[in-house]
């Protein structure tokens, strides 16, 4: 399974940032066409994301380009490079609807088979900044097969709510944390949890970590490259969690070899969420 | 391909490259490169270069480069954002900028 605890934001006209964001190792690098990038410089970001796709350094990592909206004047030009430099997935802001997943994906085909990548190898995912994504997040997220996750954008989804961020368990949030997530679990997908933006505030930054966390997110976008270490620490089972998954691992391959259909550890049954739950476990220990 | 006017793409921060592209009077190429990292990578540098301008077919223009210890693929982009904005070139030919 593809982890997807971190998602670094690398604006796409930031050569600096361009050359060394795969140094952090996050999970999933996403270069930015969007906001990040005034309007005089597009043409240039367009450019140096398409040189930086095919760059050997970003070949064992998770590539994510975010386009404009295929309703402005960039988004066309910016899925261009995307498709054809190669990145693997393409983030929809501002979804709204399935039928933005399905105009996207269409233009998607179009392209691949335009420039001869295999038609389908572009995964698609959608960031979802308004009640009515949230509302549609079900639909949107079953929109396509190749939609691999969902992300919930805070800053814009909060001002469409008519509110405000605040600090402790943000009940602003709480209803499209929930849906999201939901509907990305009903799809079989991943969900991505908002954004922090005050870099400088790392106590903030891990106390939404840990909401997401419990609540049940993949992980997060971050728009700092320090908030991935933090990250992939905060989401790092305990020694005594690996422990534990490492002998239920241990007991349900010894009751497979004995034919056993059932078995126990320590008096509790172990059945197969019991199971992929500790394989999960081990994968984030081994990737932390 | 003909630089028609000046333009710039990239900046002077550390990673970056500075390119600046304007038409010539006797309708050459001329380039002129400045790096930091001149001694060490100056050839490579000046093969990236060549190879984005040729690809591009760009037959006549001042190519100054100020380097900065940019990779070669921001090098390659910068260079191609430069001279399309100098050439007020819209549309893209993919096959000539891989």
């Amino acid at each position: 399974m593809k982890l997807r605890r971190s998602m670094l934001f690398v604006p796409g006209d930031n050569a600096a940032m361009l050359s060394t964001s795969f140094v952090y190792k996050p999970d999933s690098i996403m270069f930015d066409l969007e906001d990040a990038v005034s309007p005089r410089e597009k043409d240039s970001a367009r450019l140096l994301v398409f040189q930086a796709l095919q760059h050997a350094a970003y070949r064992d990592v998770e590539t994510v380009v975010r386009v404009n909206s295929l309703d402005s004047e960039f988004g066309l030009k910016d899925l261009e490079v995307a498709v054809r430099g190669g990145a693997d997935v393409v983030r929809l802001p501002k979804t709204e609807n399935a039928q933005a997943i399905g105009e996207l994906e269409a233009h998607v085909v179009r392209i691949e088979r335009a420039c001869g990548r295999p038609v389908g190898v572009t995964k698609i995912m959608a960031a979802i900044e308004s009640a009515s994504g949230v509302v549609n997040a079900v639909s949107i997220a079953i929109a396509s097969p190749r939609m691999i996750a969902i992300a919930l954008a805070g800053f814009d989804y909060l001002v469409d709510m008519r509110t405000k961020r605040s600090n402790g368990w943000q009940p602003e949030l709480f209803y499209a944390r929930a849906a999201v997530l939901h509907a990305a679990r009903a799809a079989r997908i991943d969900a991505f949890d908002v954004v922090y933006g005050n870099i400088s505030d790392d106590a903030g930054f891990l106390r939404e970590v840990k909401i997401a966390k419990r609540l049940g997110f993949n992980g997060k976008s971050l728009i700092h490259p320090k908030q991935v270490e933090l990250l992939h620490k905060a989401y790092a089972p305990t020694e005594e969690e690996v422990s534990h998954a490492r002998r239920v691992i241990a007991a349900a391959e010894d009751a497979h070899r004995k034919g056993l259909g059932v078995v126990s550890l320590d008096g509790k049954m172990i059945d197969p969420p019991v199971i992929e739950e500790a394989e999960m476990a081990l994968q984030l220990a081994e990737a932390s | 391909m003909k630089v028609i006017k000046e333009a710039i793409a990239g900046t002077l921060e550390s990673s970056d490259v500075l390119v600046k592209v304007a038409p010539t009077e006797k309708g050459t190429r001329e380039v002129v490169l400045r790096s930091e990292v001149i001694k060490q990578f100056g050839e490579q540098i000046k093969q990236v270069v060549t190879d984005a301008l040729d690809k591009l077919s760009v037959s006549a223009g001042s190519i100054v480069i100020e380097d900065k210890g940019a990779l070669d693929c921001v090098i390659r982009a910068r260079v191609q954002a430069a001279v399309l904005r100098g050439c007020s070139s819209e549309e893209l030919d993919w096959r000539r900028l891989s």
